[in-house]
């Protein structure tokens, strides 16, 4: 292209105007962009949310919502769904507090990481993340599957005071999780933003979601959110979920 | 008739005080967030607040690092070189002190919202909306300026534009698309906004952005500070234009794929990272390409680099610069990147590029246009000092993570002779304590380092203001 240096070259003609160069300059770095980011949005297959089972049948790894079912209707299992309001209030904890610096969510096709932490991530599990929340670190374990894996009451303990539970922990404490209540018509607020943004919230969703709330700390929606991670989709021997 | 008043410098000045400035915040931060690694009980101190944990102030640090620092000594360099190399004033002087009031605008709201936990929870883009609309403003407003200034210029003096002004005008283009495209999102209140991306996509377009603030933020505009400050200290042309117009365009090309590495073995389709890892590991040759074209300038001065300890730092950053991009693509290689991911390896690779290619380079800088700019002598005692201490921390830094990111891969992956997981993660985790006391006693010579150097700065120009004042 302009790599080359002859005597008029476009190189020394960029050089002499400016705009053209800038110009130049555009197009170049817009390049990647286009062949590498433009495809995850039109190419169904990077957010595969269909599997066949070992029958031959077609399953959606998305919650199949029945008209007049609300949240709290769906099973663990069922696939993936929205999250409920406490859990969206936990959501809002768990990046206000960059929880994300030191955990991921998302956990990759090794036996080790199998073992410890469980099935592979799917790309249709953070369908509904915005913004995503896979992380670049592990000071701490990764937490995509972290769902049903402790009780509520080791939750409550272990964010009040890690070191309690794991001396080892370099975690910092989140007392002060207690004091806060979670407000209502914020959360109500934050779904129908949510909703604008792509995540499929009824107006029944957004209209019950300050009561679904009411009187809840913020270690409560802390708690139910972590709870929700990585159980939606039942996992089953035999299937292909990526290729 | 002196610099000073053929130029617009005063925003420079500014600029490079400022800069100075933010560099003892931002390296503090990280000492305080290194130690809070190796000594947790610092993060709460005996109280209930949130606002000094480590998730509230690790943003704050890099924020500070990056576009405090960083931010700062780009906007000094570039308002320098620009009219210095096209032999004109500013386009708008009144525009680059809007540029200058905006920016730090930025950076205060960044030090109020940040430990508040106001957030967008992707990582070196956290700033909310609102911010990130004045982040666009004052960027356009260099933007525009810069290219204005060059397109003023007289052209029968100056008929081409140098090299320096290619890299800077590169980084300026490529920021606007990353921060407004990555920043892209649905407000709900003044203080909270979320992704209008999610999941894969938003993955992608977050490392894009995160990759190209490192390769473009990071890397161009400050090669466009190496093409202009290394040649001018070491008193030789450039060793070789037909190098630096190639490694230039290979860097605007290039570049941008690189984001998809940092997801490989993620629920992100293959061919991507692939692609990412592909171009990363071809990546090597703009990079050292660029890194012998600054280093091979001393060729026949070296003997300079015996007394000049601003040339110092200028050498010592492109051999840290080489060291990193020859790090990077390694690491970008699948196998590699199974054992370096979600590991310290990471944190530490991005500090050598940080520690020891951009604040190296950047000193230099800043040390020479004062020097220029005032007309006087920096202390050489100091210099000397900030160059030893500052050399010595980014080692220890740096040797501590690859120390500590190694064992944790290889801890996080190791197998018992019954086939079951050799280490409990709590493990993995007691077994860093050593080398993140080290790596918080290297940023501690860091940031004693950015002291020497402000007072080093403050105290020449103070010098110099009172002998002008006993000359006028």
């Amino acid at each position: 292209m302009s790599n080359q240096n002859g005597k008029e070259s476009l190189q020394t003609k960029l050089e002499k105007n400016i705009f053209a160069m800038y110009l130049f300059m555009a197009l170049s770095v817009s390049l990647a962009g286009i062949v590498q980011i433009v495809p995850l949005f039109t190419n169904p297959e990077t957010v595969k949310d269909e599997v066949t089972l070992a029958d031959g049948t077609t399953q959606s790894l998305l919650w199949q919502r029945v008209e007049g079912q609300s949240l709290s209707d769906w099973k663990p299992g069922d696939g993936v769904r929205p999250n409920t309001p406490l859990e969206v209030a936990g959501r809002d904890i768990y990046q206000r507090e960059g929880c994300y610096l030191c955990h991921s969510q998302m956990i990759r096709p090794f036996r080790d990481e199998n073992e410890r932490y469980g099935h592979f991530s799917l790309a249709v599990e953070s369908k509904y993340d915005h913004p995503f929340q896979w992380g670049s670190k592990r000071t701490g374990p990764d937490l995509a599957r972290v769902g049903g894996k402790y009780s509520d009451e080791w939750h409550i303990l272990h964010l009040r005071h890690p070191q309690a539970l794991v001396p080892e922990s370099v975690m910092p404490k989140y007392k002060f999780l207690d004091k806060a209540t979670v407000d209502g018509d914020e959360i109500a607020t934050h779904m129908s933003g949510l909703r604008k943004v792509g995540v499929p919230y009824t107006d029944a969703d957004i209209a019950g979601a300050a009561e679904a709330v009411t009187g809840k700390t913020e270690m409560d929606a802390m708690v139910a959110y972590l709870q929700s991670l990585g159980n939606m989709i039942k996992f089953e021997n035999g299937v292909t979920y990526r290729e | 008739m002196n610099l000073t008043q053929k130029y617009d410098l005063g925003v420079v000045k500014w600029f490079t005080i400022m800069s100075s400035v933010y560099l003892v915040v931002a390296t503090l931060l990280g000492v305080y967030i290194a130690s809070e690694l190796a000594f947790p009980y610092l993060n709460d101190l005996g109280t209930d607040l949130p606002y000094f944990q480590f998730g509230r102030l690790r943003p704050l640090h890099t924020n500070a690092a990056i576009f405090a620092f960083g931010g700062s000594v780009l906007m000094a360099a570039a308002f320098y070189i620009v009219q210095r190399t096209n032999q004109t004033r500013l386009w708008s002087n009144k525009m680059a002190w809007f540029t200058f009031w905006s920016w730090n605008l930025v950076i205060v709201l960044a030090v109020v919202t940040l430990p508040l936990g106001l957030t967008q929870a992707k990582e070196y883009a956290e700033l909310e909306w609102p911010i990130d609309i004045l982040i666009t403003l004052s960027w356009a407003s260099y933007l525009y300026n810069f290219i204005m200034t060059i397109h003023i210029r007289d052209r029968n003096k100056v008929p081409h534009v140098y090299v320096a002004n290619w890299f800077f005008m590169g980084m300026m283009v490529m920021v606007t698309y990353l921060h407004v495209v990555n920043n892209l999102s649905i407000p709900v209140d003044w203080f909270k906004s979320y992704s209008i991306f999610s999941g894969v996509q938003d993955a992608m377009i977050q490392w894009w952005w995160g990759h190209n603030a490192v390769g473009f933020f990071l890397t161009a505009g400050f090669l466009g500070i190496m093409y202009y400050f290394v040649p001018k200290q070491a008193q030789r042309p450039v060793y070789s234009y037909r190098l630096s117009v190639i490694h230039f365009w290979a860097l605007m090309f290039g570049y941008v794929w690189l984001g998809a590495h940092h997801l490989q073995y993620t629920a992100l389709p293959d061919w991507a990272g692939s692609l990412g890892a592909t171009i990363s590991l071809a990546m090597i040759i703009p990079s050292w390409g660029g890194a012998l074209n600054g280093i091979l300038t001393l060729s026949g001065a070296w003997d300079r680099l015996r007394e000049d300890y601003i040339l110092r730092f200028l050498i010592m950053s492109l051999a840290f610069y080489a060291m990193s991009t020859f790090e990077g693509p390694v690491m970008a290689a699948k196998n590699v990147n199974a054992l370096s991911h979600y590991t310290d390896w990471t944190i530490g690779h991005v500090h050598s590029g940080t520690l020891g290619w951009n604040i190296m380079v950047a000193a230099g800088a800043m040390y020479h246009m004062i020097e220029r700019i005032y007309n006087v002598k920096l202390s050489q005692k100091l210099l000397a000092t900030h160059f030893w201490i500052h050399t010595i921390g980014t080692v220890m830094y740096i040797v501590s993570m690859w120390v500590s990111g190694i064992m944790q891969g290889l801890m996080w992956r190791a197998y018992d002779e019954y086939g079951t997981l050799a280490y409990s993660f709590a493990e993995s985790v007691s077994a860093m304590h050593p080398y993140y006391v080290m790596r918080a006693a290297g940023g501690v010579l860091i940031f004693v380092g950015a002291i020497v150097m402000l007072i080093n700065i403050v105290s020449t120009i103070r010098k110099s203001d009172s002998v002008q004042t006993a000359n006028a």
